[in-house]
């Protein structure tokens, strides 16, 4: 039986899901399917920056308009996925002084909230930063964990009625001479195909969304950029860096959770499922980061990995370096592109800017439905999934959030002469429910479960892995994913093999449409786990590797697992 | 640095206090792992970590040189300069100004004061000091500062004695005077301050600052001078080696030369002995005595001078207290009301050690150590320099 539906989403990333979530609220019938976990893609590859807008605002003004609006509407639809960490645009001796007044007046141009912060109160909340550093402007950037974000859509577009096939590939689109009017999916983990009808696809498939256009015969290039991130063991800025001048490689340090991630290269690459990471990239990126944070190179790497951008070039514009490109979104719709009527594309962009283009998406299909209903997407705030600490802890209230309690740092926006960039009533509901780093270390005191974790680095309790398992989250890897077990210091060290176990139990518990196998599943994540440690091996990474490999091979033979 | 952690778990199965309480979720928990969730300007979100006694016996063992102990003790002070300081742990972490208090004229009064247990019920309740927390006897003839013979005739010395020995027990400073005269050495001892010890473990860093610092100006023409510095009390000397200095992050010229020239009493006299100028002329002492080394000792990483000078003395045969183990008092922790129990128990292994020998006299280094023994075993005890003053003959 083919199901049927009005809108077959390709896609569970940031894009795809937010344009699940604006169709279901809209009451247009809408399934999603995603090849891998959702998040598995770009979105769950990306830096952790909740753009203010300043990085574009001189490459790219209209990218950084839109940044400063959903910035905004972000910090109040999901407040529990960010960190008001606030962002910093530095001038150091390498970059052009000149540069700054222009940063600012380009700012004020395209409305993205800025201020010059005295460099005495710089080196009080970010000592590690180079003295050297000249001037400094603030600005609303924050932090963003695109997994939990992603969780939070997805059950949001879940009790909006919409479904959610994640592990399906779209493997064909189907026409009806000019219209693409069904697509065939697999169930990767079952083998069985499946085939939807639908009114439209939309084409939500990020870097990839050239080969599903090319499924209905229509020709979309994308840039497929890469880019290159390290993580750093623990925060030495609770700030966002930036370096003050035109955004190139390795210029800013995002601190998300608990680690400082250095990003990013950029590196055209063929093929958006395999690319490997160069040294020279990590190189470069250490290098970078010593001009911010002098002796950044001798603090411990844990592992680094990359994502690719897709970037959109409209056939007349080719040429030039990929950052000139402009990485505001393109909506195509292939009926007035290519004659192909049922199919519209949704690339580019950035994860900060996921709601507008959903939003600009939705619009376009509804119109061409003939619905009505407009987007609420920018008020409809996300719910917290069950596997959070939060769901049972009162967030940090008011200003100790944002800077704590010794601060009196407090945000002064309006800013001198600029337009007030949001209603005073929702700078108030702002303060309230973020994230911030000391919430899971709060949590597991509060239930006094110390005693009781599975992944100590990242301190995950059994609870909540349980949780995540009882909702069906089963691959170790979706459950580093949705928990960050095995993304903290040891690597996987002493946390998988818990978790394996935990699955193995689970599943006898449980019947199992398809069950997984703990142990491979336990080899396939080190293994992917060892990927990203390799470009930083050395130092104190190198020894956590070396007790990881003494735990797992030289303990428990994991190596000997033979394929099943 | 919390980033050469290598999660193995090390020091969790050390830790004294992790053993016997489920307060504490150990060193690792509570040191490199919690660190990554702490940053400056937000509270910190988890009060476990002031269950951390400071023995140290972490730093000891753990393989990769994570220094656990200091991690523990900047984030008790992150949290006291957010909360503030108890009124309770105000005053027993200015043990100079309650020894000054209660050492002189009016000590007996102050004893007999303190010795009662309605008082100690009150202090109990209004303070939170634990009615049966080993608080030491005040002394009616404080050990003082003496008249300043002048610096640079022949072979000097400066003795640090701390505020124990000033305000409770004159007798230890009167011994380390005797035995170090006895090797022919003037001995100096210029006005001085608290360590600033028990300042730094209720994390009360400014405080300790000032301490610290005042301690070097005293000391620094002294040290210029040549002159070493000698202390009996080896938390006192641990703090003016490295713990004010990491933890205040002090790191002056004055402050280093400092920290060079500070030794504890039987490492001098141990270097003394290494050059053959330690006087050799003690009586056989017929006696087997069990010794705990403290773990502030320990902390110095210097081995074990006091074995291996005590060795000369004929007869002394010294029974050493298991491995790593810890009286659990740490300087203030066993004094207060939550943690006396925990201090206790944790101290057990020792005290069965000790009231096995069947002795009716041990020895430690530590004064706050060698309280907490007696009060637990109500086993007499004594410093070693005590020890080696009677072997003296002084
Ligand atoms: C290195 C890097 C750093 C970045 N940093 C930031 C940042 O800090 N802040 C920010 O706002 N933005 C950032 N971005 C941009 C942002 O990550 C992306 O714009 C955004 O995540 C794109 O989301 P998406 O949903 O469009 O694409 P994706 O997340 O890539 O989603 C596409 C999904 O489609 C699936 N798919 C592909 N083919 C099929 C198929 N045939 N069938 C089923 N499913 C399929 C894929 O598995 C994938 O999950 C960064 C990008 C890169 C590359
Ligand atoms: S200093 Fe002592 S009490 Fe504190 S964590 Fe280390 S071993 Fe445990
Ligand atoms: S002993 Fe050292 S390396 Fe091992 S867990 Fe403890 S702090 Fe980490």
């Amino acid at each position: 039986m083919p199901y049927e539906t009005e809108v077959l989403i390709i896609g569970g990333g940031a894009t795809g899901l937010g344009c699940a979530l604006d169709l279901a609220l809209r009451g247009i019938g809408c399934i999603l399917v995603e090849k891998g976990d959702l998040a598995s893609g770009t979105t769950g590859r990306y830096h952790g920056l909740l753009h203010s807008g300043g990085r574009y605002v001189t490459s790219d003004p209209q990218s950084a308009r839109e940044c400063a609006r959903e910035n905004v509407i972000l910090r109040r639809i999901m407040p529990h996925c960010l960190e008001d960490t606030s962002g910093v645009f530095v001038v150091t001796p390498w970059d052009d002084a000149d540069y700054a007044d222009q940063f600012v007046a380009n700012c004020h141009a395209a409305g993205v909230a800025v201020q010059e912060l005295p460099l005495a109160e710089l080196q009080r909340r970010e000592s590690l930063l180079n003295r050297a550093i000249s001037r400094a402007f603030e600005l609303h950037d924050g932090s963003a964990d695109s997994f939990l974000a992603a969780r939070s859509l997805a059950l949001a577009v879940e009790s909006a009625g919409a479904r959610i096939f994640s592990y399906h590939q779209l493997e064909r689109l189907i026409r009806m001479g000019d219209r693409v009017v069904a697509g065939v999916v697999t169930d990767r983990r079952s083998g069985e195909q499946q085939r939807i009808d639908c009114a439209y696809v939309l084409n939500a498939s990020g870097a990839w969304a050239g080969r599903v256009a090319a499924l209905a015969g229509v020709q979309l290039t994308l840039v497929a950029g890469k880019g290159t991130m390290v993580a750093m063991n623990h925060r030495m800025v609770n700030t966002v860096v930036n370096r003050c001048k035109y955004p190139a490689d390795g210029d800013i340090i995002v601190p998300i959770h608990t680690v400082a991630v250095l990003g990013t290269t950029d590196l055209h690459v063929p093929d958006p499922d395999h690319y490997g990471i160069e040294a020279h990239e990590v190189a470069l990126l250490l290098a970078e980061g010593e001009k911010l944070i002098p002796g950044l190179s001798r603090y411990r790497a844990l592992r680094a990995w990359a994502g690719v951008r897709p970037l959109y070039q409209d056939s007349g514009q080719r040429g030039g370096a990929d950052r000139a490109i402009p990485r505001t979104f393109k909506l195509l719709d292939h009926r007035e592109r290519d004659g192909v009527a049922g199919l519209i594309s949704l690339v580019g962009g950035k994860w900060t800017t996921y709601r507008l283009m959903a939003e600009e998406a939705v619009n376009l299909v509804a119109q061409r439905l003939g619905k009505l209903q407009p987007c609420r997407t920018a008020h409809e705030v996300l719910p917290v999934p069950a596997t959070e600490h939060r769901a049972h802890l009162p967030p940090l209230r008011g200003a100790a959030a944002r800077y704590g309690a010794q601060t009196e740092h407090k945000a002064t926006w309006p800013i001198n002469g600029l337009a007030q960039p949001w209603g005073q009533n929702e700078i108030q509901g702002l303060d309230a429910d973020y994230y911030y780093l000391g919430q899971h270390l709060g949590a597991v005191e509060q239930s006094q479960a110390a005693g009781d974790l599975i992944c100590e680095c990242e301190l995950v309790t059994r609870a909540r892995v349980l949780t995540a398992l009882e909702q069906g989250i089963h691959t170790l890897d979706d459950i580093r994913r949705t928990l960050r077990v095995g993304m903290g210091p040891c690597q996987g060290g002493w946390c998988v093999y818990r978790t394996a176990a935990l699955l193995y139990e689970v599943q006898q518990t449980q019947a199992q449409d398809a069950p997984i196998d703990p142990n491979m599943a336990l080899r396939d994540f080190l293994q992917a786990r060892w990927k990203g440690a390799l470009p930083i091996l050395w130092g104190d990474q190198l020894r956590q590797a070396r007790l990881d490999e003494q735990i797992y091979v030289g303990l428990l033979g994991v190596d000997l697992i033979a394929d099943s | 640095m919390l980033d050469h952690c290598i999660k193995c778990n090390i020091c969790t199965n050390a830790c004294p206090v992790a053993a016997v309480s489920d307060r504490f979720p150990g060193p690792k928990y509570v040191g490199p792992q919690a660190q990554r969730f702490r940053r400056v300007g937000q509270p910190v979100p988890d009060a476990a970590v002031d269950y951390c006694s400071g023995c140290r016996i972490c730093n000891l063992v753990c393989p990769t040189g994570v220094p656990i102990a200091e991690l523990n003790a900047r984030a008790r002070a992150q949290m006291v300069a957010e909360r503030g300081l108890p009124l309770r742990n105000w005053l027993i972490a200015h043990t100079d100004l309650i020894g000054r208090l209660s050492a002189g004229p009016q000590a007996p009064l102050v004893n007999a004061l303190l010795g009662w247990a309605g008082t100690r019920w009150l202090a109990e309740q209004c303070l939170g000091i634990h009615r049966h927390a080993p608080l030491p006897r005040a002394t009616r003839y404080p050990f003082r500062a003496r008249k300043q013979p002048r610096l640079g005739r022949g072979k000097q010395v400066v003795y640090f004695h701390g505020c124990a020995t000033r305000a409770y027990e004159p007798h230890v400073g009167a011994a380390a005077l005797a035995v170090l005269a006895r090797q022919g050495y003037e001995v100096l001892v210029p006005p001085q301050n608290c360590c600033g010890l028990p300042l730094l473990s209720n994390g009360d860093f400014a405080a300790a600052r000032r301490a610290h610092m005042a301690n070097v100006r005293h000391l620094w023409p002294y040290v210029q001078a040549g002159v070493p510095i000698v202390g009996t009390s080896t938390s006192c000397t641990l703090t003016l080696k490295e713990e004010a200095p990491e933890l205040l992050d002090l790191h002056s010229h004055e402050v280093q030369a400092v920290a060079a020239a500070t030794y504890d009493i039987f490492e001098f006299l141990r270097h003394l002995a290494e050059r053959g100028e330690l006087c050799d002329a003690v009586r056989p002492l017929e006696q087997e005595l069990p010794y705990h080394m403290p773990c502030q000792y320990r902390a110095h990483r210097i081995g074990q001078p006091v074995v291996d000078v005590l060795s000369m003395i004929p007869g002394l045969r010294l029974k050493l207290s298991p491995a790593a183990s810890c009286c659990g008092i740490a300087g203030t922790y066993g004094l207060k009301r939550e943690k006396y129990a925990l201090a206790q128990a944790v101290g057990r292994p020792l005290f069965s050690f000790i009231t096995q020998t069947g002795s009716s006299l041990a020895l430690c280094d530590s004064e706050t150590c060698r309280w907490q023994i007696s009060h637990a075993t109500g086993v007499a005890t004594k410093h070693p320099i005590e020890l080696l003053a009677e072997a003296y003959e002084l």
